[in-house]
């Protein structure tokens, strides 16, 4: 049981929560995530830590309400306990100086990119940050993002915030008028298939962090499984950060959706308990 | 058992009163009479629909029906069969003379698990293989594990379950990491002896495999429930969603005082065959597949977590848990659910009572066929496989007849789930967090065999993470002897210390070295 300390509304959609955990905000490295289950009927559901505070011993998640678990999760309030919180989960990200990085976070993939930038930003590198979204309240964690970066740039679909267009429109403009020496993407599956696509044009490489379906996080399923430079990984034991030149990001799409039918199946049924209730 | 030999142990037990009084009573001639008993089951087609247990236990009569079968012989080989050495004549006796709770209590001296072992152990290859009846007179041996399995349900049910006694506490603090069968038979034993015991699980539930992997109707939870509280009562310590490695380093945990581990942390990471397709979604491990029904609890609507489970539904493999899946996906309402296995029934390595009730329940069996690639839809759901007939060659390492495959014989069959049972590789967590620490090509620890201590002195090891992939009650085996080693290791070091205190003058010396 994890006690939520901290609840705040990012949009309608996206809830930050800070949570007890000590031994994980002690543990915890960037690149880290953790598998929460709301109530003791719920599903492991994998999460990244976006902050962590080692002193009151919290952590920091954000979470966008995609289906039942996000939104039993994004339901809970300060005081309330979550039943099971486990990790720090996964390889920490590897970080040295390397020069001028380049972040590219789209919609809640911000939250799992903010540790990243501040871990780059301490070893020295210049920080570029490109953060996309649809619309501007799904902009989340900029004023902290901004606390790391050389340099922030905000891309929305529609325009209602910093320039319109796509997130690739934004890191091209960069790549076109600063040597690069890394980049690290954060986001939907899609948007990091169109980074890597983007920066293999311009040879460089790039970091991009997976967050697929798991179950036990440690290993043991293989649910979480994705190809990369044609070999089977798990992403859970050997990621979640991978070469994104080299991942298959169509399957990885495609193992994403498997359960849509079951989805929103479960959703209904729990949004008509949810209104008679 | 202190001071004796295990075989003058025996003998003494054996020459007791009530033993001698029971052997009068009926001839070993008339006992070899008797005819073994079955285990009453679950109708068949009735059982292919529920998750209830399929065998039903013995009632008080069977079970001492069928320890009158034993004769009490005055060499007992049945317990050099029995990983956990339990005094299987003594209990067996007990249930002839109607002391079932006794009975009950005789197993938990060596076991922590009957309830379990009487239900998930390969009895038939080990302490009912060494029987004296197929060893001396070529009759079926007295079913060992049906008894374990009723004298554990009767103390249960009784209501009159007892706790193991506990010698002096001396508040060493140990820990072992996982709560699986290897890591609760060593708590049992550390319980018992003294030590302060914790269990760190990284799931949110205790029980390991027995949780996750083998489904409710051959091992229930409940079960494994009970035993786990015996234990709690017993003052051992359990800890869920904790991964030693990660969410907290073995070195942290020794500087809150734990002066010794013993890793039983499983063999985590399923093995696929890296065929075309196999990724493709409705494809599971065997590992995902029974954990989202049997943990995750997916067959229930009123739980979160999805399954996808078929119509056509394929499991490839032929070991216990490509039978547990397999039943499982029958009971999820597949038309039709096939094992798919490349060698002939012959050599399926799960046990024959499984792949018995498999048969009874409608499972098809399609042996020497080995899938090559896998075909989905547009969605990237799995709708086909593709085929391939083997015939049996030369044996190879294992003893078993090699399958080659039979050139242009594939064909394709339609499947809507794939269950991949072809064996797991140990979990990489702890070995990845503890670099000095010595394992095998394989991933598995490398352990000393008789004493299960690592290349690091104060970290044991047993169960799958050792052995790559065995049974529960091998896994068990080794907690007992990870814990009586565990044990010996700890009263030397203590001893070192005195002896070393001992070469000082004052206690103002000792302070001065100590610095």
């Amino acid at each position: 049981m994890n006690k939520i300390i901290d609840k705040e509304y990012f949009s309608d959609l996206v809830v930050k929560l800070v949570l007890e955990a000590p031994y994980i905000a002690k543990s915890r490295k960037a690149g880290h995530f953790v598998i929460v289950r709301v109530g003791e009927r719920g599903e492991r559901i994998p999460l990244t830590i976006a902050e962590a505070d080692l002193e009151k011993g919290t952590i920091t998640i954000i979470v966008q309400k995609v289906g039942v678990s996000s939104i039993k999760l994004c339901n809970l309030e300060v005081g309330d306990n979550i039943h099971d919180v486990v990790g720090p989960l996964g390889h920490p990200t590897h970080i040295e100086k390397l020069g001028t990085i380049l972040a590219a976070g789209g919609g809640v993939g911000v939250a799992p990119l903010l540790p990243i930038v501040e871990a780059y930003k301490n070893a020295g590198n210049k920080v570029i940050s490109v953060l996309a979204a649809r619309q501007k309240d799904l902009i989340i964690l900029e004023e902290q993002i901004r606390l790391h970066s050389d340099e922030v740039i905000i891309m929305t679909d529609d325009g209602s915030y910093g320039k319109k267009g796509l997130i690739t429109e934004g890191m091209e403009e960069v790549i076109k008028r600063e040597k690069i020496d890394e980049v690290v993407t954060v986001g939907p599956a899609i948007m990091m298939k169109y980074v890597a696509l983007l920066t293999k044009k311009y040879k460089l490489p790039t970091v991009a962090s997976l967050n697929t379906i798991m179950v036990d996080g440690t290993g043991m399923c293989g649910a979480c499984r994705v190809s990369v430079g044609g070999k089977t990984k798990f992403v859970c034991v050997d990621g979640p950060e991978f070469d994104a030149h080299e991942v298959d990001f169509d399957e990885m799409m495609m193992r994403l959706a498997s359960y849509t039918d079951e989805e929103s199946a479960a959703y209904d049924r729990f949004i008509n308990k949810y209104k008679k209730a | 058992m202190v001071g004796l030999g295990i075989v003058e142990y025996l003998k003494k037990e054996r020459s007791q009163e009530w033993r001698v009084e029971l052997r009068s009573n009926l001839k070993a001639k008339e006992r070899t009479q008797l005819e073994r008993g079955h285990m009453p089951e679950q109708d068949p087609d009735q059982r292919n629909k529920n998750f209830t247990e399929v065998n039903l236990g013995l009632t008080e009569e069977q079970a001492i029906h069928e320890a009158k079968r034993c004769i009490d012989c005055p060499n007992p080989t049945c317990i050099t069969g029995c990983p956990v050495g339990i005094n299987i004549p003594k209990f067996v006796k007990k249930i002839e003379a109607g002391e079932f709770l006794d009975a009950a209590r005789v197993l938990k001296e060596t076991n922590a698990l009957p309830a379990v072992c009487g239900r998930v152990c390969p009895q038939e290859v080990q302490c009912e293989q060494v029987c004296y009846y197929p060893q001396k007179v070529d009759k079926p041996a007295v079913s060992i594990g049906h008894l374990e399995r009723f004298a554990a349900d009767f103390e249960r049910d009784s209501g009159k379950v007892s706790v193991p006694e506990i010698t002096a506490f001396n508040g060493i603090k140990v820990a072992s990491i996982g709560s699986g069968p290897a890591g609760l038979a060593f708590a049992g034993d550390m319980a018992k002896m003294g030590y302060d015991v914790t269990v760190y699980e990284a799931l949110h539930e205790i029980g390991g495999v027995l949780k996750y992997g083998i489904p409710e109707f051959r091992l229930p939870n409940e079960m494994v429930d009970v035993e786990i509280d015996i234990l709690k009562k017993m003052g051992v310590k359990f800890i869920t969603n904790f991964i030693v490695g990660k969410t907290a380093s073995v070195e942290e945990l020794m500087k809150e005082g734990y002066v010794a581990f013993m890793v039983g942390s499983g063999a985590g990471l399923p093995n696929f065959m890296n065929i075309p397709g196999e990724n493709l979604t409705g494809i599971y491990s065997s590992n995902e597949y029974l954990t989202r029904v049997n943990l995750m609890k997916a067959a229930d609507p009123e739980y979160d977590t999805p399954v996808m489970s078929g119509k056509n539904v394929a499991v490839i493999g032929g070991g216990n848990t490509a039978m547990d899946s397999v039943r499982t996906a029958k009971r999820l309402g597949a038309e039709r659910a096939m094992i798919i296995y490349r060698r002939s029934i012959e050599e399926m390595p799960a046990r024959n009572e499984e792949i018995i009730h498999a048969q009874e329940e409608g499972i098809e069996f399609m042996n020497l066929h080995n899938p090559i690639e896998y075909m989905g839809d547009e969605k990237g759901r799995v709708k086909q496989m593709k085929l391939l007939k083997m015939e049996l060659g030369e044996p190879d390492d294992s003893g078993r007849r090699r399958p080659v495959p039979l050139e242009g014989s594939e064909f394709v069959i339609d499947v809507d789930t794939v269950v991949v049972s072809v064996g797991v590789s140990p979990n990489p967590l702890i070995p990845q967090s503890m670099s000095e620490l010595d394992v095998s090509s394989l991933g598995t620890i490398n352990v000393d065999k008789e004493t299960m201590q690592s290349s690091i002195p104060d970290i044991f090891a047993g169960g799958d993470i050792v052995r790559g992939g065995a049974t529960v009650i091998l896994a068990m085996g080794d907690g007992r002897k990870a814990a009586a080693s565990m044990d010996r290791y700890i009263k030397q070091k203590v001893r070192n210390i005195i002896s070393l205190i001992k070469e000082f003058d004052t206690i103002g010396d000792i302070l001065d070295f100590a610095g």
